[in-house]
């Protein structure tokens, strides 16, 4: 059966990014970013089990500045995919969709993501007696 | 007369010969993966709030610190859930990137061969990790 030239919704990039679009895009790639934390989540405790000289070389590839880096990226990823993931579920039960309400709670997630970010690093170095 | 009938309505339906006749619709699934996507994403709220709230407090542990806590029977259940949430979740998600975004079929049946069989890998090599730190000790 030959089907019409039917219409197909216009590409990302002729659009003018909004909050929102910006948002859902994010939600993605904090999601794949997330995915492979998994790897890193896996191989801490196949180290753990190897014995102590593997959990220390974990623990020294975690505590290096490549280490580090990864871990704060993974913390503010894993904050946004939480929050936005409670949007989205809110979402799914039929709240929020008008557009006001939508800006408003897209801004709530971003800034708490990065509050929650921040304060867990700062937890994170006051337990360790940084300061 | 009754079977021009019938190709006549045939005709007029929406889903495509090739789509009939390989006969996928959504009564092969219904709503399986959307509702397991969001059914994981409610039990991962707690289970990832506790396991990332663990590791804030956990950044300098020596082996015997993680194994103790790791050992405990409350972490062993906690982890196993978090695990197996979390790797069903994230396959899920990333079956929807590749489908949505990958259109070679090849390509596409491959990358989620691939997804898949990570996932269980992983999960199957974090739980074995977990029972030897119970069982033996590290």
């Amino acid at each position: 059966m030959a089907s019409r030239p039917r219409p197909i919704s216009p590409h990302l990039q002729v659009y003018r990014p909004q909050l929102t679009s910006i948002m859902s895009i994010l939600h993605r790639l904090t999601g794949i970013f997330l995915s492979l934390g998994v790897v890193a989540l896996v191989g801490w405790l196949m180290a753990a089990a190897a014995g102590p000289a593997w959990f220390t070389c974990a623990q020294q590839v975690a505590g290096s500045i490549i280490g580090r880096t990864l871990l704060f990226l993974w913390t503010g990823a894993f904050f946004y995919h939480l929050l936005n993931g409670l949007r989205h579920l809110a979402w799914d039960a039929g709240w929020g969709f008008e557009i006001p309400t939508a800006y408003r709670t897209g801004w709530t997630v971003m800034i708490l993501a990065a509050v929650m970010t921040v304060t867990a690093w700062v937890l994170g170095y006051w337990a360790r007696g940084a300061f | 007369m009754a079977d021009a009938g019938n190709k006549n309505r045939a005709n007029k339906s929406l889903r495509s010969d090739l789509g009939r006749v390989r006969g996928l619709g959504s009564a092969k699934e219904g709503v399986h993966h959307w509702w397991a996507q969001r059914m994981t994403a409610l039990a991962l709220i707690p289970l990832s709030l506790w396991f990332v709230a663990a590791l804030v407090f956990m950044t300098d542990v020596d082996h015997a610190t993680a194994i103790w806590w790791l050992g405990s029977p409350l972490t062993l259940g906690l982890m196993g859930l978090f695990l197996i949430a979390l790797i069903y979740h994230a396959v899920l998600g990333l079956q929807v990137v590749i489908e949505d975004y990958i259109h070679g079929h090849a390509t596409k049946l491959i990358l989620l061969l691939l997804v898949q069989a990570s996932g269980f890998a992983l999960g199957a090599a974090g739980i074995v990790a977990m029972l030897i730190i119970v069982i033996y000790g590290g």
